[in-house]
């Protein structure tokens, strides 16, 4: 089973603080840590877990620059076969629909049976190249999947819903699959995988090599544009309880005494 | 007459909360740009949502199908495509929900419409349509504009826009044939599936022990687990702990998971994601620690405390133990 993985390379934005560039259209990144969108993450291992039981190859493709390299040798490491990065200048402010054809016309010329991708960024949270991706190579999708079976000649798949059920499919292959967090159990990367990935040659491909013009790509392709970014206004306010550790904790127990809820 | 439309949500014999969230934010974009509100009912003996249906909107389009019982985005999108094609409303509006973003993304792409996912607020400004996003987890929003067209097409985040009563609207149920002669070829639904409960129902519970990824490690797990011990309340957590398999999902508080209301929250390294939110944001008290400052938990708590969990949690379970003795 030939495998295909899209990734994006994102800042970790869950424990960190963060402010608004000057430009007022995008975030500081300069103290941040990138790494591998945390979805994307998931689809890796589910790919490399595919490759594992039922053979084939996994390509692990990304739209970003050369500082994503870290990201596609990290799937490398991890169990991908070959990496390929899209790269060019003209690819800047491109929407996800705009990722979503500049893969789609890499991905066309190549072989696969299954394209895994994340759910969602955890930066934009748009939460469509997939689908988009899906539509344009004319095959079926399945988004939030908590589950993946490969049958003959088609999928089993569990799609997460809301409250905790989830539904249960069958899309023919190939197929697209936007997986879900905790699917599976992402491994640990041993030295030797890592020493082993940093050999392998990761192909770089540009706007030219990729066959999209100008225009179809970064802003002007784009079917939504950034007008600005700012922090959310705050309509609710939490009562900051200040002092040292001890004062604060003590405060806590006063007010919980005084709900009668301890 | 313009139109605006509505894909009404339904699972298992029952409207979603995001259709009439929807219709309420739908009603005030079709007032403002003088337009007729129209809802898109797909699914299988629908009679009763389409009547329901009728006070929200001036008409309801039934598209009454065996195929279109459950949801499945390829039948959806084919009765969508020939819709959106005929009528050309000038927007249609899609809950950002595990149908709709299982559908908007190839609808638009079919279509060729520019399309906006995870919206929590949308109006025209002109003909230009302006939508505003969240991103990185909350922490930042976005206001977007979307590429100049006829028709566009945009999901909105549940639980963000109220469902307000309106009077009834009178609207016309009409009813139309189903635009697919061949049976569905490559996406099958097969059933639901209900993951099997555990032992502890969290939203039995007074008081609720929130944890999240702050916690760090698994080895840390013994410091929430002692506080959730020493309020006599229950230990349960926001999505990355599931995920990492420390603790079971029926302790998952969220869109994803339960929806809770205990009288007592406490959220221990929780940012606050949207997913997280909606599933706690009505219980009666809620106190938040978390050492980010501007971290999204502290716009719905009541009380925060800013300050580094794994000082504070241990101080406060032997506070809460002394005061026992």
């Amino acid at each position: 089973m030939n495998i295909i993985i899209c990734v994006k390379h994102v800042p970790e934005t869950a424990e960190a603080e963060i402010a608004i560039h000057s430009s007022g259209k995008k975030i500081k990144t300069e103290d941040l840590v990138f790494d591998i969108n945390e979805w994307d993450n998931y689809a890796l291992e589910e790919a490399v877990q595919l490759k594992e039981k039922h053979e084939g190859s996994v390509t692990a493709i990304t739209v970003g620059s050369e500082a994503a390299d870290s990201t596609l040798r990290k799937c490398l490491a991890r169990g991908a076969d070959k990496a390929i990065r899209l790269t060019d200048k003209a690819f800047e402010g491109s929407d996800s629909y705009v990722i979503a054809r500049i893969l789609h016309k890499v991905i066309q010329d190549l072989p696969f049976e299954l394209i895994l991708t994340g759910a969602q960024a955890g930066d934009d949270g748009y939460a469509q190249v997939g689908v988009v991706l899906a539509e344009l190579l004319g095959i079926p999708h399945a988004t939030m999947v908590k589950k993946v079976e490969p049958l003959k000649g088609f999928v089993k798949v569990n799609r997460e819903l809301e409250g905790g059920l989830e539904e249960i499919m069958e899309v023919k292959l190939p197929a697209l699959l936007a997986t879900q967090t905790g699917i599976n159990e992402p491994r640990y990367i041993s030295i030797m995988g890592i020493r082993k990935a940093m050999k392998k040659e990761i192909q770089v491909l540009s706007l030219k090599d990729v066959g999209l013009t100008e225009e179809e790509v970064g802003e002007s392709g784009s079917w939504i544009t950034v007008e600005k970014m700012f922090i959310p206004p705050v309509e609710k306010k939490a009562e900051i309880l200040t002092g040292g550790v001890d004062e604060i904790t003590t405060k806590v127990v006063e007010t919980l005494r005084g709900k009668g809820l301890i | 007459m313009k139109e605006v439309f509505v894909l009404a949500e339904h699972r298992q014999g029952e409207l979603r909360d995001v259709t009439f969230e929807m219709l309420a934010k739908g009603m005030e974009l079709s007032q403002k740009t003088d337009t007729d509100l129209t809802v898109v009912l797909l699914g299988h003996n629908v009679e009763k949502f389409a009547k329901k249906l009728t006070d929200h909107a001036k008409r309801v389009l039934v598209i009454d199908d065996a195929r279109l019982e459950n949801f499945n985005a390829e039948t959806y999108q084919k009765v969508l495509t020939h819709l959106i094609s005929e009528r050309k409303p000038t927007l249609t509006l899609v809950g950002h929900t595990a149908f709709g973003v299982d559908l908007a993304p190839s609808l638009a792409t079919e279509l060729d419409l520019p399309l906006a996912t995870n919206c929590i607020d949308i109006s025209f400004e002109g003909e230009k349509l302006v939508v505003v996003r969240q991103v990185y987890g909350g922490k930042v929003n976005v206001k977007a504009s979307l590429r100049k067209s006829e028709s566009y097409i945009v999901t909105l985040r549940p639980a963000t826009f109220e469902a307000k009563g309106t009077k009834p609207q009178g609207g016309e149920v009409i009813k139309i044939a189903p635009p697919f002669s061949d049976d569905i070829t490559y996406k099958r639904f097969i059933e639901y599936f209900q993951p099997p409960a555990g032992d502890v129902d969290i939203t039995a519970a007074d008081i609720i022990v929130a944890v999240g990824r702050g916690i760090k490690d698994v080895d840390n797990m013994s410091i929430v687990e002692k506080l959730a011990e020493a309020f006599g309340g229950v230990l349960a957590c926001s999505r990355p702990i599931v995920d990492k398999g420390w603790l079971p999902n029926d302790r998952q508080v969220g869109t994803s998971g339960k929806t809770v209301k205990p009288k007592l929250y406490i959220a221990i390294g929780i940012s606050g994601q949207f997913q997280h939110i909606s599933g706690m944001k009505n219980s009666d008290l809620i106190i938040a620690i978390n050492k980010d400052p501007k971290a999204p938990i502290f716009r719905s708590a009541d009380y925060g405390v800013v300050e580094d969990l794994f000082e504070v949690v241990p101080t406060l379970s032997d506070r809460l133990l002394e005061g026992k003795r």
